[in-house]
Formats: structure tokens, sequence, C-alpha cells
């Protein structure tokens, strides 16, 4: 699989990443690496296998719906870099 | 072209909050208005390290849902992540289902001017809900003019399901009735509030419009922000007519997400994300697969209560109700309920869905009482109804025991018989008292048996006057008239 500078601006992109011209470059070589790498599993025949949803065979893990404590507000927030009122302070989204 | 060249092709997708007393993943709270960031815990924070599990009733909701949708129930479903960077989602990524929805191929019947019209329901999946954003600043609550935001996780990790129809409906008015119908299931089944102010039923609409005849789709619109079932039909109104006055023009629908913008009766582009969505789904490795054994399946199904297309039609067959009152009584399952029993108790349950539907419904309106406020229970109504339908009083006097009742829970035989209010109807009675006045006016009887038979309601007038108003005037016309005529 061809993996092109724009694929890397672009995931880059999509993870709120900000790359040098220098830096894309270098990933994208080391991106094409490891997916050619990865790639070599695309060579097994899969026609005669399920698709796997979850790596454990585990199904129907639940909890019965009670409550349970939740933090104080003073916890929730302690690790907001801004607070006002209660609340998380985020920058203008737009 | 005309407006009429055009028809709209509407999809709709509602998110319902379920009324778990929990998170889908976690045990805090689900408590409406609740001070900001206090039912929150390192789970629906998505801070490392914590597991999410699945809450067992948020499941149970979900296929009730669906087998009330008629759709199929997954024998293997599982959740995945749809990742995107917002400030409401704290993990930047949503747990939702991807390509194993719970609930799939199913459908809802409505009812339109034309009939019953079957909408396709494409899936019911189940999904966390997102923490709720005030932007602060600028114009207010506008996010695109707002200065900074303020967070609050306390809805984030309430469990959605998220029905999605197909773009099978034609109109604004079809998917009003769809909307109403969708709630008042979900309302039936007991799996959420529908409190539209509180948000906990909230409705996307994916509109446009193409030229009659035609196969192939336009480009759509998708409206967001409708939040009562009016907004949303004057919203996707505004929209199919925005829409065909731009393809009229020669221009195109930019395919785009819009706003209803309640002050000024218009919807708005949004101004949002301005990349491509790119979700990139992926499994959620944290949580299990879900497997629905059959019998777990059957028994949610034997649990469901009638549904109000089911009700509608046995009040129909059953009570002898026209199919559109049978509607307004189901369209809430109390009044239902309250009609129900109303109905076994009296000899006509017609005449006790006209009375509920009419003067109760208008003095509840006018009084704002609730059913569980009302100071009289179905006996006394049915009581009401009985000695109407016996003719003992006539409609104005019916009025007067009705206000009785609702005003002071008086009993409607204790009323009638305290004001003497009973209409004779003792054909003897009436006989003497029709002889009576045809003594005291022979030139009245002259005129009418020299053709001036208008003059019969001056008799019937005097008999009545002569009774005080209590005998019966169907009785005294006829009684008259075969006096007269003999």
């Amino acid at each position: 699989m061809a993996l092109s500078e724009k694929d890397v601006q672009y995931v880059a992109k999509l993870s709120r990443l900000e790359v040098t011209d220098q830096e894309v470059a270098k990933y994208t070589q080391q991106l094409a690496n490891i997916l050619g790498y990865v790639e070599q599993l695309s060579k097994l025949d899969t026609s005669k296998v399920e698709p796997m949803a979850h790596v454990l065979d585990m199904k129907n893990v639940f909890r019965p719906d009670q409550p349970a404590p939740s933090l104080t507000q003073k916890e929730v927030l302690s690790n907001g870099p801004e607070i006002q009122s209660g609340h998380f302070k985020v920058p203008k989204i737009m | 072209m005309a407006f009429e060249d055009w028809e709209p092709v509407i999809g709709l997708e509602v998110h319902c909050e379920l009324k778990t007393a929990t998170k889908l993943f976690c045990g805090c709270k689900t408590i409406f208005g609740n001070e900001s960031n206090t039912q929150v815990c390192p789970v629906c924070l998505g801070l490392p390290g914590t597991l999410p599990v699945m809450n067992e009733k948020a499941v149970e909701y979900a296929v009730k849902i669906g087998l009330a949708l008629n759709c199929e129930i997954s024998k293997f479903s599982k959740m995945d992540r749809k990742n995107y960077y917002y400030p409401d989602l704290p993990k930047a990524y949503q747990v939702s289902q991807y390509d194993k929805p719970l609930n799939f191929n199913g459908h809802l019947d409505i009812t339109t001017k034309e009939g019953t019209k079957r909408i396709g329901v494409t899936r019911a999946h189940l999904e966390e809900d997102a923490g709720k954003l005030v932007h602060q600043g600028g114009k207010a609550g506008r996010l695109d003019s707002s200065d900074y935001s303020l967070a609050d996780y306390n809805r984030g990790g309430i469990p959605l399901v998220e029905i999605v129809s197909e773009p099978d409906i034609r109109s604004a008015e079809e998917a009003h009735a769809y909307l109403t119908a969708l709630r008042n299931i979900l309302l039936y089944i007991d799996v959420s509030d529908c409190n539209m102010e509180e948000g906990s039923l909230r409705c996307d609409a994916n509109v446009s419009v193409r030229k009659k005849g035609t196969e192939k789709f336009g480009t759509k619109a998708e409206i967001k922000n409708m939040n009562s079932f009016k907004f949303a039909k004057q919203a996707m109104e505004y929209e199919i007519k925005r829409q065909i006055a731009l393809l009229e023009k020669g221009e195109k629908v930019i395919q785009e997400s819009r706003l209803w913008d309640v002050t000024e009766n218009k919807t708005k582009p949004m101004r949002s994300k301005e990349e491509a969505h790119d979700y990139r789904y992926f499994p959620e490795p944290d949580l299990s697969p879900i497997v629905l054994p059959e019998d777990y399946v059957q028994k949610i199904k034997a649990s469901l209560p009638e549904l109000p297309a089911a009700k509608q039609a046995r009040f129909v067959a059953e009570y002898g109700l026209t199919a559109y009152d049978a509607g307004v009584l189901t369209a809430d399952q109390e009044l239902a309920h309250w009609f129900e029993v109303g109905a076994k108790l009296t000899k006509s349950p017609k005449g006790f869905a006209n009375w509920m539907m009419g003067d109760m419904a208008a003095q509840m309106k006018e009084q704002e009482k609730e059913l569980k406020d009302l100071k009289f229970d179905q006996k006394k109504l049915a009581e009401l109804v009985d000695i109407i339908e016996a003719g003992t009083i006539n409609s104005k006097q019916a009025k007067e025991v009705f206000l009785e009742l609702f005003n002071n829970g008086a009993s409607p035989a204790e009323v009638v018989k305290s004001k003497g209010m009973a209409q004779v109807s003792d054909p003897k009675a009436i006989e003497a008292a029709v002889d009576k006045i045809l003594a005291e006016n022979p030139n009245v009887v002259a005129d009418y048996k020299g053709g001036k038979q208008g003059v019969i309601g001056f008799l019937v007038g005097k008999v009545m006057a002569a009774s005080q108003g209590k005998a019966n005037p169907k009785m005294v016309n006829e009684v008259l008239k075969k006096k007269l005529d003999a």
C-alpha cells in the first residue's frame, strides 16, 4: 500500500497534530514501513475466518443498573487547565 | 415547474435517552438538572486506565425498542468507537454501534390522510450521549460567535438509542405523524420519559427533494436543533420550500448541516468542523460483544404491553369507537386506561368517550388539571353518561351536572335529584299537561289546523314552561303532534 504525504497530513489533521514538512516526510517513510510490515498479513487466506470482534473469547459482560458514587465536582475539575463556575472552560471552538 | 412538481424525501434520526438509573458504562446517576459535573467518574471522564462495563438494563431497554419497532434483533452485536475531537466528548471518541447494531430492519405504521403508511426503520442502535456545552460571549448561546465554551459532563455517557428511519417519509406532516407515533410507543414501553425540553428525545432530519416520478434522490441537507415536534414540522416545511425554490432557480442544494433558528423561523447553515467526517470506526476493545440468546429476546417480547396501534384497533372493534376517537384516546397510555375502566361501567362506551374528549378534556385544559387531579372516578362519569342515555336529563342539564361532577366530585344521580332536574318522561303526565295547554289555547289550535304548523313551537314552549322545563321536550313534541293531527 502506497502511503503519500497527503495521507499523513490528513491523519495528522484528524488527530489535531501539528507537523512540519520535514516531519511529514519522515513520518511518511516510517508509517509506510509499519504498514508494509503489517501488510504481510494480507497474504493469508482469511476467506473462511470469521471477522474477530474481540481479542478475548468473552460475551455479555454486564453490570446491574445500580448507582455507584461519582467523584466530587472539585475532583472532577481538578485536572482541568481552566475552570469556571463548575465547568471545564474550553477555548473558542470555531 | 411549480411546488407541486417536487416530492420531498425525508429520513429521520431520533435519539432517545433511556431512563436507566445509571449511565451506560458506569454507575454515575442520570438525573437531569443536577449541579454541573457532579455525576461524573473516571470512566465517563475517559481517564486512562478505566474500564467501561455495559449496563444490562440499557441492553434490555434497547431490545424492547427494537421489538416494539418490529426490528430483527441481532444475534451478535458489538460496540464500536466513533472517533472525533469535540469538547463535549472527553474520551475523543463516542462508544456507539457501527456495523452490528442491536436492532435492524424494522418498521413503524403511521396514520396519514390517505390511510396507514409503513415507514421503514433501518436500525435502532445503542450508544452513549455526549456532554453538554454552554457557549459564552458573543451572541447569546450561539456557537459561531462565542468567545469560549463551558463543558458539563453530567450527560456524557447516558445511554441513548438512535432510531434511524428509511427515507420513506414524503412530507413534513408524515414526519410529524412518525415522530408522534414513535414517541407514543417509547412511552408505552416505558423506556424513556421522552421529554423534549430536557433533551431526552432529540430529532435530526435528512431532507431532500426530487422531481415527482423520478427515482434518484436529490442532494440532502441535515436539519438539526429541532427541539419540539412543532419546530420539527416547521423546520422541515421551511427546508422543503427552500430547496424547491433553489432548484427552480436552476441552483443547487449544498450537502450540509443546517440549524433551525426559532427566532427567525428559518434553517441556517451550521458552521462546523470543516473536514469531511471520517470517524475511523473500530471495535471497542474494552467491551465484550453482546450475544443475546433467543429465550432472552422472547422473554422481553412477552413483557411488552399492548402497543398503541393494537390498542386503537381493539377500541374500534370492542367499544364501537371511530378510528379517530380511538386514536385520540390511545395517544396517551393513561388516558386509554382511564377510558377502558369507564367503558366497562357504562352502557354507552361511545358516549363515555365523547364526554372524555369533549367537556372533560376542555375542563382539564381550562383548569390545567391532569387525570390524577380529577375529583371523580370513571364510575361517576359512567353514571352521568347512563343518565343522559336514558333520556332523564337534556343536554343543557347534562352540562350543568357535569360541572358539578368536575368541580366538586358530586354524584350525578344526586345532583339530578337535588336540583329536581329529572325530565318528566311519564306519558300520562305529559298527556295531561298537553291537554291542559290545548284547552287553554283554542285559537292557536285553530291556527295549526288552518295550516300554520309553525305554531307548534309556541305550544311546546307553553307545555315546557308549565312543567318548569322538566318535561321531556321530545315527548312533548310527539304528543302535541299526535293530538293536533288527530
